[in-house]
């Protein structure tokens, strides 16, 4: 489904990204973990498409297509989603509006036809109660006064309305109080599936317990250092990121 | 051309009572003297006290100078080398859908205005255009009943020329301003509104409908007058994009309310801003003023300007009345090298008074937005009150946003709140609407719309959806 191959970005100027290979299969869960300002979050804007984060070397492959040809939002009607670490907010947008255009605009790109206001009304009501997030919600402006767990159950709620193939969750864990993480991770568990695939970010394994991750990759210094099975990630609850920061400097 | 020059010479030779009698055609020549002012009064039955008045606004106009103090940019316009009396009908006009800019008419598309009314505004000559001749009328009986005067300017000067005599110039005199003055002396015609005492106007007056049928001119002249206990609300006309090839519209707008009365005025002004290198473009220089006559009226001004080279416009209400309020929504969109100076002035006189000003601005590509108000507080004026809110947008770095607030308080009770913003659409925010998948417009668009929501929201139902359209249709190409 995702194919990086020695992938090399910069952020003004500063090369953060030294190569990456990794290869994600349709029905996988990935996790990608590592310490702070290794990356992460610098891979998942490079795959998105944000401007100002210039890839200088490497290919992708989404779906058999040149990810880094595409537009953001054609990356994103192919199904790529990344629920961000920290959702901006938009003053005076509500969230129906806001997520009935991004709805639409999905739709549209499949070919299937646009939702009216009531019909996309009964799904944001249905998707918003499985994940727990209240009804109001909706009705108040994108992300704006929201409280860090709300966020990102609020980028949840946006990835099951969205239904994308691929998505990145970047610490979608951090911030949310035990119930909340069971439900959130539950809900994007239940969305694993022949099709999809996932990458995710985070600094704990208890996530991990909900979503049984395929492979767990170490992100240090802008490469991956290390790759193994889902108990790599309890060992490094217990011996942190030493070793491969020492290895990466 | 030919007409023209024929009139000229006609006039040149019998100048003092020449023109008069021999213009069959409706075409006066350029330019403005008393002459072309005693022809605009004759041509419509005036009584002599409006030519007067006419007359002396002319003077006074030949004494004043243009104004300016805006924040604006244009070459000296040539009052002289203007018609003021049913410019010539255009020759060379478009004959046919197929002969008007494709894209004037994918604008006119894009806001679902039918394809008769399209032709019709794009100055086609269609024969039998207009339903909403029919609807008028409808509109007309149901009226009356009431006892609610709605008709033309002119119409009014001749059914009712007592209210016109005793409303004309009571808000805004003829010597008022540069162009109210003008507009004084030349004005060929407008809306006439009088709701009588307790009456609830049923339904939205707009111009809309009447302008299909007699296309007036650049002066327009606005009265409406709420009796005590009345209420209406009026849309202004603009609710299609007018094309039109004047270059100045000096337009006047007076708004009388008496005790317990309320007038919301709304305007969604969508006029041709000139191109995208600046060329071309109304200048909209326009006087609106409302007085809260009588005790506990409201006057709500409501605006969505998209529209025009350059915008002058400061929609104003006098607090007269003990507990009078004065409400001023307005959304500025300014893109490419469009100029807009917009505000308005809150003067407190009665006690208790309440003004409530909201304004967004938002700037894109090389146009400039300048908030401008005045918020006078005389000493009467115990208790008086206000709330100004001025957000300013910019997308871009090529644009700019002002706010000049004036405040002037010779009441030591009144309280008066100002506040002020400047933001920026953040590159995070449009990369997240982008990674939702919607492209780089549709999220401009969405969080223009937002930023103007506090006031969009005041709009009639039906006006705030064609609003949102404007918006998007004004931010095209502002972005990527
Ligand atoms: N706009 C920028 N300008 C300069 N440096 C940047 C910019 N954005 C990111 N960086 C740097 O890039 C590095 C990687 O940042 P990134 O956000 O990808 O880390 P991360 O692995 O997600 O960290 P965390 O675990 O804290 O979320 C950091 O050193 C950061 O300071
Ligand atoms: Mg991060």
């Amino acid at each position: 489904m995702l194919e990086i191959r020695n992938l090399h970005a910069c952020v003004d100027g500063r090369e953060i990204l030294k190569g990456i290979d990794l290869t994600i299969p349709a029905g996988e869960v990935h996790a990608v973990m590592g310490p702070n300002g290794s990356g992460k979050s610098t891979l998942s804007y490079v795959l998105a498409g944000r401007d100002g984060y210039k890839v200088t070397e490497g290919s992708v492959l989404y779906r058999g297509q040149d990810l880094l040809a595409m537009k953001t939002e054609e990356r994103a009607c192919l199904g790529l989603f990344l629920a961000f670490q920290n959702p901006v907010e938009i003053p005076g947008v509500t969230g129906v509006n806001f997520l009935k255009t991004a709805v639409n605009a999905v739709r549209r790109s499949r070919g299937q036809s646009e939702l009216d206001a009531m019909q996309f009304l009964k799904l944001a009501r249905r998707k918003a109660k499985e994940l727990g997030v209240g009804e109001e919600m909706l009705r108040r402006a994108v992300n704006t006064g929201f409280s860090g767990g709300e966020k990102k159950r609020y980028e949840a709620l946006q990835m099951a309305l969205l239904e994308p193939k691929f998505m990145i969750l970047d610490e979608t864990d951090s911030g949310l109080d035990i119930d909340a993480l069971r439900v959130v991770a539950e809900a994007v568990d239940s969305f694993r599936s022949p099709e999809r695939a996932m990458l995710v970010i985070t600094h704990y394994q208890r996530i991990l317990d909900y979503i049984v991750p395929d492979k767990v990759h170490v992100l240090a210094g802008g490469r991956i250092v290390q790759t193994g099975g889902k108990e790599l990630a309890v060992e490094l609850e217990s011996t942190g990121y030493a070793q491969f920061t020492e290895q990466a400097a | 051309m030919d007409g023209i020059e024929q009139v000229r010479s006609l006039t040149d030779q019998k100048y003092k009572y020449g023109f008069v009698t021999d213009i069959e055609a409706d075409v006066a020549p350029k330019g403005l003297n008393e002459d072309i002012i005693r022809l605009i009064s004759a041509k419509k039955g005036e009584p002599e006290w409006l030519l007067e008045w006419r007359l002396r606004a002319y003077k006074v106009w030949l004494e004043q100078t243009e104004p300016n103090w805006g924040k604006l940019h244009y070459p000296p316009i040539d009052y002289q080398d203007a018609y003021y009396y049913s410019a010539p009908k255009r020759k060379d006009g478009p004959k046919s859908l197929a002969d008007i800019d494709p894209k004037l008419l994918e604008t006119y598309e894009k806001l679902g205005v039918p394809l008769h009314e399209r032709a019709a505004l794009a100055g086609v000559a269609v024969d039998a255009v207009f339903d909403s001749v029919s609807v008028a009328t409808t509109y007309k009986g149901k009226l009356e009943e009431l006892g609610i005067i709605f008709t033309s300017f002119s119409e009014a000067v001749k059914t009712h020329p007592e209210l016109i005599r005793k409303y004309l110039g009571s808000v805004v005199p003829y010597s008022d301003n540069y162009f109210a003055t003008l507009n004084s002396a030349v004005f060929t015609d407008g809306s006439f509104v009088y709701v009588p005492p307790g009456v609830r106007c049923p339904m939205e007056l707009s111009t809309y409908f009447r302008m299909n049928a007699e296309k007036t001119g650049q002066f327009e002249r606005t009265l409406i007058v709420a009796d005590k206990g009345a209420y209406v609300s009026y849309l202004e006309g603009c609710t299609a994009p007018m094309r039109d090839e004047n270059q100045l519209h000096a337009a006047v707008v007076e708004l009388v309310a008496l005790d317990e009365a309320e007038i919301k005025y709304s305007t969604v002004q969508n006029w041709y801003p000139g191109d995208e290198q600046g060329r071309g473009g109304i200048y909209n220089f326009v006087t609106k003023r409302g007085a809260c006559r009588g005790r506990a009226s409201r006057i709500s001004w409501t605006q969505v300007e998209t529209g025009s080279a350059i915008t002058w416009k400061y929609p104003s209400c006098i607090l007269q009345g003990d507990d009078s309020v004065g409400e001023f929504y307005s959304v500025a969109i300014t893109n490419n090298f469009q100029q807009a100076d917009t505000g308005t002035k809150m003067i407190h006189i009665g006690r208790n008074t309440r003004s409530n000003i909201i304004s967004k601005g938002v700037s894109a590509g090389h146009a400039d937005n300048t908030y401008r108000g005045l918020v006078k507080v005389l000493p009467k004026a115990q208790g008086a009150r206000n709330r100004t809110q001025c957000d300013s947008l910019l997308i871009g770095n090529t644009c700019g946003a002002h706010t000049v607030p004036y405040i002037e308080s010779r009441n030591s009770s009144a309280r008066i709140e100002h506040e002020a913003t400047t933001s920026k659409i953040s590159e995070e925010q449009l990369f997240y609407a982008r990674q939702r998948g919607l492209s780089e417009e549709e999220a401009v668009t969405l969080i223009v719309n937002g930023f103007c929501r506090d006031v969009l929201q005041h709009l009639p139902m039906e006006f705030a959806v064609e609003a949102q359209k404007l918006v998007a249709l004004s931010l095209e190409g502002s972005v990527g």
